[in-house]
């Protein structure tokens, strides 16, 4: 890992990269969403709104693997110090709080005609909204307390606490009775019928490879931000 | 109930903000880069 602490090494791997998540990602959530939307079958207690399954997995599994890359790139900035650690933490935010965002609101939508209602109090659904406000306040503080296109090490210790949250959104729907159904896909395999899953997989694989694209490209924009700024420095004290 | 026009709200509303996302991000990093360069290039 150390040897993408330097800027030139990572952005010579980042810019194909970039390009190839960029177009890979957009091709398979393209193709799954199509799928999703149009040719997957109705379940046969969910109906149609089975559908929206397909973007909303991937938005939420894309909001819990935000924070987890902002806990792990902080961990890596507070004990190695690297120097790109906390520019990837930064990137993450904004992605990682729009992707929240649409998984509750999804989730929602998904909710009016399968459960009734349009929002409940459960385990799963208010730990899921304590995540987006934790983004919030990440980006906020981020923002207040920017370094070198990084974070301050403030920032870096909220978002190693904050991902104390993501194993409760996990384990919520065990822990407390909810309307939400327990996870059906787990380490030791999928309840879920084959016709369902694979069009789900193809889409948390097209949307996790999109959300590195945004990452990546997010990280070379603060970079430049942070050369040009630099340089602007470096020529105003000559 | 018909259950389409939540389908497609659905559909609709994450796909519009994914392209925003990603076109936002492309847009700022094009802007920075080609400032960066700019500036590398007059010294």
């Amino acid at each position: 890992m150390h040897a993408y602490a330097n800027p030139t090494r990572f952005l010579a791997l980042a810019r194909p990269l970039t390009r190839w998540l960029l177009v890979a990602g957009l091709a398979l959530a393209i193709f799954g969403s199509v799928y999703g939307l149009l040719y997957a079958p109705a379940d046969r207690l969910m109906g149609d709104s089975v559908r929206i399954l397909y973007i909303h997995v991937p938005t939420v599994w894309l909001a819990m693997g935000g924070w987890t890359g902002i806990a792990i790139a902080s961990i890596m900035q507070i004990v190695w110090r690297h120097p790109l650690a906390a520019v990837a933490a930064r990137a993450i935010a904004v992605p990682g709080a729009v992707f929240t965002a649409l998984g509750l609101i999804t989730g929602s939508i998904w909710a009016r005609p399968t459960w009734g209602t349009w929002w409940v109090w459960d385990g799963r659904v208010t730990s899921v909204l304590v995540l987006f406000f934790l983004y919030l306040a990440y980006i906020a503080l981020a923002n207040a307390s920017s370094e070198k296109g990084g974070v301050s090490r403030v920032t870096a210790i909220f978002g190693i606490v904050g991902a104390v949250n993501i194993p409760i959104i996990n384990r919520s729907v065990v822990w407390w009775n909810s309307l939400h159904q327990p996870a059906s896909i787990t380490v030791s395999g999928s309840s879920i019928d084959s016709a369902f899953l694979w069009p789900l997989m193809v889409n948390v694989a097209g949307f996790s490879l999109l959300f590195g694209a945004i990452v990546l490209m997010r990280m070379r924009g603060i970079l430049a931000e942070t050369k040009v700024e630099a340089r602007l420095k470096r020529m105003a004290a000559e | 109930m018909n259950h389409w026009p939540f389908v497609l709200a659905s559909y609709v509303i994450v796909l519009l903000s994914t392209v925003a996302v990603v076109a936002h991000s492309f847009a700022v990093m094009r802007k920075a880069e080609n400032k960066a360069e700019q500036l590398s290039k007059r010294k």
